[in-house]
């Protein structure tokens, strides 16, 4: 098995509308930034990988043009999903377990602005007994937290207090787009309020993955992958039990990451009753700090935000933050499919 | 900088599905207002039912019939519907365990408000006037005070006179597209029938139309630079198939032509010249129509061929 580390990770600032920006204006600087803090050129990137998807801004092969921004000509060794980027990166984890490349360029973007999020992302699902019926993002989530109330798992003023956590740890982040003291707000779907669900918005997050030495010449302290997996449940809604999330447990534990306590986790729980579920699928107790960044509830740029967990973690051992640390990717309706990875710096094993 | 264009953008397409046989039998069964299940492996009714067991992804095949009432397991106050659903009026979303059935089924439930509405209460299916094989044969779900229905499903051959085997599912999604800095400039620029395109700062190479980034240097295309208005076939195709909603006799030529300046060429028809005159070099200028933004098509100048030499690189 090859050690791979996280080296780099750059963000956008997350915004509700960059009308002036297209998709390639909207990555462009931060490819140059994750780039320029390790100081590979493109070229020099042994394979490149990216996530997104083209129903955002109803853009078709919008990841072609992003491409652009990349340098991709002559031709270089390139990959695309269209899901968040957490997968991309996991495919270029694989093509570098494999020996087939050193080092990995990962990106993702979304613009959610032209469109209207709650409807695209109906069309994500079972096209036979859901999709007909449109039943958008907000109205799943508020199913799953109905179900966790009535199970005594939270309440209404506990999930205010999850957004009021996430909002005020936002403040320390550039990044974020919705931070600080935000009102709970109507019921946008009963018993989520505005306040429960995130903010809607445009960005960009980057990565660049290295194997073994590469990864120590690039940065002084890499975030080592100690295991990274992702799973995934049933499609039916009905067939889950939507207060548990066995597959975001299975990943964990496939990834280490029950052997020793994580001083960190980065969870991308868009919606605050998510969260509830993450906790406790994976265990964590209130020793760990949970999404120092603020989490997808500052700022949920989709394609991204499970990419940027991962990136947030890996810059808190970057700085010497934290030693271990999970991060987690969601995709899917009501937390359907769940990545997790558990992140190291060296000193944690010296 | 240049104002950004904005225009409105709908997505439309109706999804058509084949069916496996037990989404046919579902609902065929729905159609006839009746409500299937399928057992899976370890003995649990799924309703909505599929092809393949959740656990072992076996084919399971063993259907039942179940009732039309149930019981709410979670729902969700929707106090705005949004278009295309189930109700039009406030509703709750709600998964509901049909009576018989060992899973729940997502629908809408029509109930005066939030307070009339828990977890646990019992309903039964309102079915839509016209039903034609969909899920939204179910209008919806209503409260429902009576007997509960027979808690074992009994079984059922799942064959029904003129089965539906296929769905077509409109979808319809609304966007508001901006092209962004560098091709709101370049739309601009067509107005005035000009064609501006944008350096590399790296290269030197000019792109039309320009997509705000060099794709071989990776870098932001900023300086602008207007091109032709006349250029070069690089290479052609001749259409002989005339394309839907398209009034053009056909055969016709679509050619790439590189305008004078660019390093990248754009794709148009050639007219003014019989199909099987037009050549590689060919010497060319758009022809512009009234009051539309993109030439109609481009037009022989009579100028001598360019030499192979000056476009082979954007061939």
């Amino acid at each position: 098995m090859r050690d791979v580390a996280i080296v780099a990770f750059a963000q956008s600032a997350h915004r509700r509308r960059t009308d002036e920006l297209s998709e390639v204006d909207l990555l462009m600087p931060v490819l140059h930034e994750v780039l320029g803090a390790t100081g590979l050129k493109a070229n020099e990137i042994g394979f490149t990988c990216s996530g997104s998807a083209d129903y955002l801004a109803g853009r078709a092969f919008s990841f072609t043009m992003a491409l652009d921004g990349v340098g991709a000509h002559p031709p270089i060794s390139e990959s695309h999903v269209e899901m968040d980027g957490a997968w991309a990166l996991y495919e270029a984890w694989v093509k570098i377990m494999t020996g087939e490349a050193d080092t990995a360029l990962v990106y993702s973007y979304g613009k959610s602005s032209p469109g209207r999020v709650r409807d695209v992302l109906t069309r994500q699902l079972d096209p036979y007994y859901l999709a007909p019926l449109w039943p958008d993002s907000v109205a799943l989530a508020a199913l799953q937290a109905q179900a966790l109330i009535d199970a005594g798992d939270t309440d209404e003023a506990a999930l205010a207090e999850i957004a009021a956590r996430n909002r005020t740890a936002a403040v320390d982040n550039p990044y974020a787009q919705l931070t600080g003291d935000v009102p709970s707000g109507d019921h946008l779907v009963h018993p989520l309020r505005t306040g429960d669900c995130p903010p809607i918005g445009d960005g960009a997050a980057a990565v660049i993955l290295a194997a073994g030495d590469t990864a120590r010449a690039l940065c002084e302290r890499p975030a080592w992958i100690r295991g990274i997996d992702h799973r995934i449940e049933a499609h039916g809604l009905g067939v889950r039990d939507l207060t548990d999330s066995p597959s975001a447990r299975l990943a964990a534990q496939h990834a280490g990451a029950f052997e020793r306590p994580v001083d960190t986790a980065e969870l991308h729980a868009p919606f605050t009753s998510q969260e509830v579920v993450l906790r406790k699928a994976l265990g964590l107790g209130d020793d760990v700090r949970v999404n120092p960044s603020g989490g997808a509830l500052a700022a949920n740029p989709i394609m991204a935000a499970g990419l940027i967990r991962l990136g947030e973690a890996a810059a808190r051992i970057h700085r010497g933050a934290s030693d271990r640390a999970l991060a987690h990717a969601t995709s899917g309706p009501c937390l359907q499919q769940n990545l997790v990875a558990v992140l190291e710096g060296e000193s944690a094993h010296a | 900088m240049t104002d950004v264009l904005s225009a409105p953008l709908v997505v439309e397409f109706p999804f058509t599905r084949s069916l496996g046989p037990v989404q046919s039998a579902f609902l065929t069964g729905l159609r006839e207002r009746t409500v299937l299940g399928v057992r899976t492996e370890d003995g649990t009714v799924l309703v909505p039912p599929v092809e393949y067991d959740p656990v072992t992804a076996n084919e399971i095949r063993d259907l039942v019939e179940v009732a039309p009432t149930g019981t709410v397991t979670t729902w969700a106050w929707n106090p705005s519907p949004r278009r295309d659903q189930p109700l039009d009026t406030p509703f709750a979303w709600v998964l509901v365990r049909l009576d018989g059935a060992g899973t729940a089924l997502l629908h809408a439930l029509d109930a005066p408000g939030p307070d009339a509405v828990h977890t646990g209460m019992r309903v039964r299916i309102r079915w839509a006037a016209t039903r034609t094989g969909a899920i939204t044969d179910i209008a919806c779900f209503e409260p429902y005070e009576g007997e509960p229905g027979n808690s074992e499903p009994a079984p059922h051959t799942g064959e029904f006179a003129d089965p539906v085997t296929g769905i077509v599912a409109p979808a319809r999604l609304d966007y508001v597209h901006t092209p962004g800095r560098a091709q709101s400039a370049y739309l601009a620029a067509l107005e005035g029938h000009r064609t501006v395109g944008e350096r590399c700062p790296a290269c030197r190479k000019v792109y039309v139309p320009p997509r705000g980034a060099c794709p071989t240097c990776g870098v932001a295309t900023a300086e602008q630079v207007e091109v032709g208005p006349r250029g070069t076939v690089t290479t052609f195709c001749i259409v002989n198939i005339k394309a839907k909603n398209l009034d053009i006799e056909v055969p016709y030529v679509y050619a790439h032509i590189a305008l004078d300046g660019a390093d990248l060429a754009l794709h148009g028809r050639i007219a003014g010249i019989p199909y099987d005159q037009v050549r590689m070099g060919l010497r060319v200028e758009p022809v512009w129509a009234e009051g539309t933004r993109h030439p109609d098509h481009y037009r022989p100048t009579g100028e001598p061929d360019a030499d192979y030499d000056t476009y082979k690189e954007l061939v």
